[in-house]
């Protein structure tokens, strides 16, 4: 029983990553209706920013901070790169962010060493807090509650704030929400600067738990991917519920066929394909 | 998927050799039969010669579904290398024979897509390449974990190419032999292709690109259409990791990884996705970039990155593609 809890708890902060990913690729597969590859590259910068930061601002600084700086680079890739891209077949934007993720990990490996750095986290959140369930530790409890803020925040923005009320309103019908005279250039740049800022803060979290490493987007990314088409796209609430269902079914995998915990997640997947072809809470016939 | 249709009087599909055509397929298939005499003089070796048609096939196999059909597909990695993972465990664990050891290969990635096909069909645009993605990584991490059986992380060793075995005699296949057997194969694999694509079949996977519904209404059924496509597509893309396995005589989890599925669809996009022999070209500049960068420097990821940005802002339709519309124009 011990053993499936912690399982089960493992796979819940995986799942957590993988949710904060999921619901960054689903904002900018929406509005901006780009796949967008890069995510995990900007994801480990926003890991890599904090490791370099934090001894100048501390732990704290730097997790409140860098998130916003991979942002701001997410910003200017929008605008010089994707920008011109949209309207056209989504096989152009899908190359492009697969050139800057290629880019993204070989400029990471060469700042900071292909060896990997460990992210120092502050020392009381190393320990366990209970003596039975060894594997609750400070930092465990961390992520989870900042992804969960982060993520109850995002719903708020989108539901109460006047950007929030855009986004929305653009991924239903973007030609209306331009002829109502919003700048859709603007919102899908903020759209796109939230999706990496979703991103980057995954990256700090998932630092701190896995260690930071070059690879650590390519290999973060493609369970996002599947979380994706597990919740269905077009639903954020699916996106999170997807990414958080591969966690834990990974997490629990492990425990009892480890080289399976891999695969479990698209067997997930073809099953979800099979029975329910849109995801969980997908909308039919969205992006085809 | 965009609208654009070269305008060729004799075939939808811009594959039919009129005139000045056949001259030009005929000096290309000369300098293929060639290649291992006219390399060395160039300054480059027959096994990158080897390598350009590995990559052209592969390149190619993916081309009847994102550039005739209109499948955006980025996970054909895991059916090249499939092909290369059933050549070599053929050749290790079985016994040394060449010609079961391809269809080995060919099989296992061939059967995979087909079996795959309907799961990947249930969607299109967008969401079919975000399904085929994820798909593909799933072999990746088969061939990692399995490890006893896989040779895991480090790769499938502990096999080579055998003696060919033929009705004359057995054939030792040495570095231009060996060019020729792959040439001989990528003949077969480009020859199937064309021959899809100059078929009613192939017609109708061009007017799928093209004009979906429109299609549906006409009774054809888009969605078989797809996957039939997707498991040529596969076929043929096994077939080339097949060789890759026996040119290198090692395959790694590496041949799976999505990474590789990017570079087949910007090999495509480079070469000009609307032309039969675009992905060669592509090939071609694929690999020999790849060979000079990562002997010039360390970062030649970023530098192939580059690439695929300069490509998608500035030659989105390919080099073949640019040179058919000055034609035309």
């Amino acid at each position: 029983m011990q053993l499936l809890l912690f399982g089960a708890f493992n796979g819940l902060i995986v799942g957590f990553f993988y949710a904060l990913m999921a619901l960054g690729l689903s904002l900018i597969l929406g509005l901006n209706s780009v796949i967008n590859f890069a995510h995990g590259g900007f994801m480990a910068l926003g890991g890599y920013l904090a490791f370099t930061l934090a001894p100048f601002i501390g732990f704290w600084g730097a997790l409140a901070v860098s998130p916003f700086a991979a942002a701001a680079l997410g910003l200017v890739a929008e605008r010089g790169l994707i920008r011109p891209l949209y309207g056209r077949d989504p096989l152009y934007s899908l190359l492009l962010t697969f050139g800057l993720a290629l880019i993204l990990e070989d400029m990471t490996r060469t700042i900071w060493g292909a060896q990997g750095v460990p992210f120092a986290i502050p020392d009381f959140l190393n320990h366990p807090l209970s003596d039975v369930y060894f594997f609750l530790t400070g930092y465990r409890l961390l992520v989870v509650i900042v992804a969960a803020v982060a993520t109850g925040a995002l719903f708020a923005v989108l539901r109460y704030t006047r950007l929030g009320v855009c986004i929305r309103a653009g991924n239903a019908d973007l030609e209306t929400v331009a002829s109502l005279g919003v700048n859709i250039y603007l919102l899908r740049a903020l759209n796109f600067a939230l999706g990496i800022l979703l991103a980057g803060l995954a990256g700090i979290l998932a630092g701190g738990q896995l260690g930071l490493t070059p690879t650590m987007g390519s290999s973060l990314i493609m369970p996002s991917f599947v979380a994706i088409i597990v919740g269905g796209a077009g639903s954020l609430i699916g996106s999170l519920l997807g990414g958080l269902i591969i966690g834990v079914a990974a997490g629990v995998t492990t425990m009892y066929i480890p080289a399976a915990s891999e695969v479990v997640i698209y067997l997930i997947m073809a099953l979800v394909l099979l029975i329910r072809p849109r995801g969980l809470l997908g909308q039919e016939g969205l992006f085809e | 998927m965009s609208v654009e249709t070269e305008a060729r009087p004799r075939s939808r599909a811009g594959l039919a050799l009129p005139g000045d055509e056949k001259l030009r397929f005929a000096i290309f298939a000369v300098l293929l039969l060639a290649a291992p005499f006219w390399l060395p003089l160039v300054g480059s070796y027959t096994d990158l010669g080897t390598r350009v048609l590995v990559y052209a096939l592969a390149a190619m196999g993916l081309n009847l579904l994102l550039g005739f059909t209109g499948g955006l597909s980025f996970g054909h990695a895991a059916y090249f290398g499939l092909g290369a993972y059933g050549t070599g465990l053929m050749l290790r664990y079985v016994g040394p024979n060449m010609w079961l050891a391809v269809l080995a290969g060919v099989l296992l990635g061939g059967v995979a897509a087909t079996l795959l096909g309907p799961l990947v069909m249930k969607r299109r645009g967008i969401y079919f390449a975000m399904i085929t993605i994820a798909f593909g990584q799933m072999f990746y991490f088969i061939a990692v974990r399995w490890n006893n059986f896989t040779g895991g992380e480090d790769g499938l060793t502990g096999f080579q190419r055998e003696p060919l075995a033929l009705p004359g005699g057995a054939i030792h296949l040495t570095t231009v032999p060996f060019y020729y057997f792959v040439l001989a194969f990528f003949a077969v694999g480009a020859f199937v292709l064309w021959w899809v694509l100059n078929s009613p079949l192939g017609h109708a996977m061009v007017g799928a690109r093209e004009n979906a519904r429109r299609l549906e209404f006409l009774g054809v059924r888009v969605e078989r259409l797809t996957w039939i496509a997707f498991a040529i597509s596969g076929f043929v893309t096994a077939l080339a990791g097949s060789m890759s396995a026996l040119l290198n005589n090692f395959t790694s989890p590496l041949d799976l990884y999505w990474q590789l599925s990017g570079y087949f669809v910007i090999i495509c996009v480079l070469g000009g996705m609307r032309n039969f022999w675009g992905p060669f070209l592509g090939a071609a500049i694929y690999v020999l970039m790849q060979d000079y960068a990562s002997s010039v420097t360390k970062n030649w990821l970023s530098v192939i990155g580059l690439m695929f940005i300069l490509v998608v802002l500035f030659f989105p339709r390919g080099l073949l593609g640019v040179l058919a519309r000055r034609r035309s124009a």
